[in-house]
């Protein structure tokens, strides 16, 4: 392979990101040096195991994520704002938002959603840590260089432009040649490990770690979000893994089991990756449930309506959610029967979720609800949400999905569902718990400009899209001809995605400003709010708890407040030492590997492949041959800590 | 962490490890080199996958030691979805095919 084919050439967008991508890394180098802290970032970040840290670092690079993928939107939009642009050509906004869609699904609202699971979900059910804190590090690094694989394809070797859903022969070896298409195969498998490993180790840690008293209808809602989640994960994400290795198999070792020759079969691609694709929505919006309901509940200052409800209705979506993925391809010429049968099922999984709509009403019902913006992103996600999932049940309909489908109707609704769904989640969740993590707030006049900036910009620019929709623009074209009249409405779409893009700078803006100017922290219980996390002091000692706390019902700590009880007395209470796990380099090593491994079979040079596959089976054998004994934390440094964090004299 | 009788020697896992690999190089070897018809050696790969799945869950996932009511709920939900995956792909593929043509 030359030099230039290696690299990708010739488009002054790709030479910039090239010089920018270089002077960061100097940049980021030149500091760690300058400053000493390359020791610092190994043995405080690079090797941790504290579910805290892990957290912060999922949700920093979904934050990252989030500004690739928003970048990739505002080139989508500018290309489409007039009629006829030709700053695009089509291949360039195949591969833009290829990568936009598998970027914003896959490494931006998973990694967030799990983020904030890591960082409390432990907190929540009274636990130090997570059930395998090994594990959950081995997680996260291969979330993150499965990221980076799918990342660097732009500047090496080219991007993948068959979609995020990448349908075969599209993304077969003769329509898509070359190491694009690969990258999202390997990308995509090597952060699919780390999913289902997050899977496993949450589902574990909530059935096995929760602090004595604490049944499972006591646990916090967001907890109850997230278990269920992981049982979709544990379910679905197998499905993806054998779909990608199948279809790794057909590019790169000439098998044929989706290929139109020989016995292939196309369409198997696409019903495999639905039958994960579908579950995924409901992975990437359940734990969003969860945060709005802490949310909604702990500003209305009331406990959440319907606690029951809202369990049982997770449960059958969860349920549901594997049975109606054949109407993402109701067009594809199945028989009247197998439509009409998932056309029924997938109106079905509205009911469940109108249910929980109207527990988060009626929690708001004569509460004494308190306006801020972890709050003003869960009001606005309601009737924004309502309206994707109307349109959802049209799109249901299997007839009429006839008219709708691929054309900017669809596009309307699942931005609707996913970011006044996922994303406002998301930023909700990191204003409301950030102080937990940080000791201070994130200032409320910058993040309510960005909140309406962005909830704004976010409806001028897909409400239109739905009347695109009907005026027959398709989805996934790079232009469109003068006289369609779709000019105007596109042209409102593009203000709004510049005003979404404002509010986003705010937001992150906000972060760097908070930092250096809102007031620290006093308490560990900023909100006045309701469950067990808020009993621990801001920020948190790195072994959560010294002392389990004992739940007794719902909203634990609302009813130790209640009853004047303190979680910890320092004077009275008789501590014991904490055992807590050891730090490790291998999760770190280990995933650098599967990087290697990974990149070499995108350029299908197998002696790579293979040389990185060896590597990541050495450090598993280091692993099972390291006894892990973990250390104590004595009592005295546990008093010290506490007396620290506390800001009280024993 | 102590535990789980750690110093006996693992047959059960080693056994299964073998199985595993036996098992899937049956089933490269009918697919690619017998010369069974069609019919035969899609039946002899389902039937060696079914064995398959029973050497992962009785000697990697110890069905045996369950928990109750829990464990049977997992099992049950477990086999739902196999199902819905495996019975629910073929029925919508044939639909598929049948009005392809
Ligand atoms: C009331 C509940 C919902 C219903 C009835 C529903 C229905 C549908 C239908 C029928 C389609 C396929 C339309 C077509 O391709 O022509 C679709 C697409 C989609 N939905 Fe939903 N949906 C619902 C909720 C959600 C939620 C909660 C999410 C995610 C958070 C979501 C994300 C998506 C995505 C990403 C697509 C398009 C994927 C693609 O083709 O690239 N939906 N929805
Ligand atoms: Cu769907």
């Amino acid at each position: 392979m030359k030099l230039d084919e290696f690299f990708v050439t010739g488009d002054p967008l790709i030479y910039g990101a090239d010089v920018s991508i270089i002077l960061s890394m100097i940049g980021v180098v030149f500091v760690l040096t300058k400053y000493k802290k390359w020791g610092w970032l190994w043995k405080e970040w690079l090797t941790t195991v504290d579910h805290k840290k892990l957290g912060i670092m999922y949700i920093l690079s979904a934050v990252l994520m989030l500004f690739r993928g928003g970048v990739d939107a505002l080139l989508m939009r500018a290309q489409l704002t007039m009629p006829e642009t030709e700053f695009l050509d089509s291949t360039h906004y195949n591969e833009i938002f290829t990568t936009h869609g598998t970027i914003m699904i896959i490494f931006m609202a998973m990694p967030f959603l799990i983020g904030l699971m890591n960082v409390v979900v432990p907190l929540q059910i009274g636990a130090r840590d997570v059930a395998y804190p090994f594990l959950n590090a081995v997680s996260f690094w291969t979330f993150f260089m499965g990221a980076m694989l799918f990342n660097i394809s732009f500047v090496i070797g080219g991007s993948p432009g068959a979609g995020w859903t990448s349908y075969v022969p599209l993304a077969g070896n003769e329509l898509s040649p070359g190491p694009g298409q690969n990258y999202y195969l390997l990308g995509l498998q090597v952060a699919g490990i780390g999913t289902l490993l997050t899977g496993i180790n949450f589902l574990v840690t909530i059935l096995k770690m929760r602090a004595p008293g604490m049944t499972l209808m006591r646990m916090p809602m967001f907890t109850w979000s997230s278990a269920i989640t992981c049982i979709i994960i544990i379910f679905a994400f197998p499905v993806l893994t054998v779909a990608l290795a199948l279809m790794t198999l057909d590019r790169i070792f000439g098998t044929h089991f989706f290929t139109m020759v020989d016995g292939g079969m196309p369409m198997l691609w696409a019903n495999l990756f639905w039958l994960w694709g579908h579950p995924e929505v409901y992975i990437v919006i359940l734990p969003a449930f969860g945060i709005f309901s802490e949310v909604i509940s702990t500003f209305s200052r009331k406990n959440l309506f319907g606690y029951k409800a809202m369990v049982y209705s997770m449960v059958i979506i969860a349920a549901l959610s594997f049975v109606v993925w054949v109407h993402h391809f109701f067009t594809m010429g199945a028989d009247a029967s197998v439509n009409s049968f998932f056309s029924v099922t997938t109106m079905a999984i509205s009911i469940p979720t109108g249910v929980k709509v109207f527990n988060w009403l009626f929690t708001m019902y004569k509460g004494r609800i308190k306006i801020n913006t972890a709050m003003l992103w869960s009001l606005a996600f309601i009737p924004n949400f309502v309206i994707g999932g109307v349109t959802g049940v049209m799109l249901a309909m299997a007839a009429a999905d006839y008219q709708y489908h691929n054309t900017y109707f669809l596009v309307a609704h699942f931005h609707y569902v996913l970011i006044s769904g996922t994303v406002f989640a998301c930023f909700s969740g990191l204003y409301y718990w950030y102080p937990k993590l940080f000791n201070h707030k994130l200032n409320e006049t910058l993040g309510k400009w960005s909140f309406w900036l962005f909830m704004i910009g976010f409806n001028v620019c897909f409400f239109p899209m739905y009347f695109l929709g009907f005026a027959g623009m398709p989805r996934r074209v790079h232009t469109y001809a003068e006289g369609s009249g779709w000019f105007e409405l596109n042209a409102v779409a593009s203000v709004g995605g510049v005003m979404m893009g404002i509010g986003f700078v705010i937001l992150v803006y906000n972060i760097y400003y908070s930092i250096r100017y809102e007031p620290r922290l006093t308490t560990g219980d900023p909100w006045d709010a309701r469950n067990l996390e808020w009993a621990t002091p801001s920020p948190v000692p790195y072994y959560n708890f010294a002392k389990i706390p004992e739940v007794r019902g719902l909203d634990e700590f609302w009813r130790m407040k209640k009853e004047g009880k303190k979680d910890l007395d320092l004077k009275k209470d008789k501590l014991e030492p904490i055992h807590m796990p050891d730090y490790s380099g291998v999760p770190v090593i280990m995933s650098t590997f599967l990087f290697i491994s990974g990149f070499g079979l995108v350029f299908e040079w197998i002696w790579m492949g293979v040389a990185g596959a060896i590597g990541v089976v050495i450090t598993m054998i280091m692993r099972s041959f390291d006894p892990d004994e973990g250390y104590h934390v004595e009592v005295e440094e546990i008093k010290e800590i506490e007396e620290h964090v506390r800001r009280e004299e024993a | 962490m102590a535990g789980n009788n750690h110093n006996k020697f693992p047959w059960n896992h080693v056994l299964g490890f073998i199985f595993s690999i036996v098992l899937t190089l049956l089933a490269v070897w009918a697919a690619l080199y017998s010369s069974l018809s069609i019919t035969a050696i899609v039946w002899t790969i389902v039937t060696l996958a079914l064995l398959q799945a029973a050497v992962q869950l009785f000697m990697f996932m110890h069905i045996g030691e369950g928990e109750g009511k829990a464990q049977k709920g997992t099992i049950y939900f477990s086999a739902f979805i196999a199902v819905v995956i495996v019975a629910g792909s073929i029925w919508v593929m044939n639909a598929m095919m049948h009005s392809m043509m």
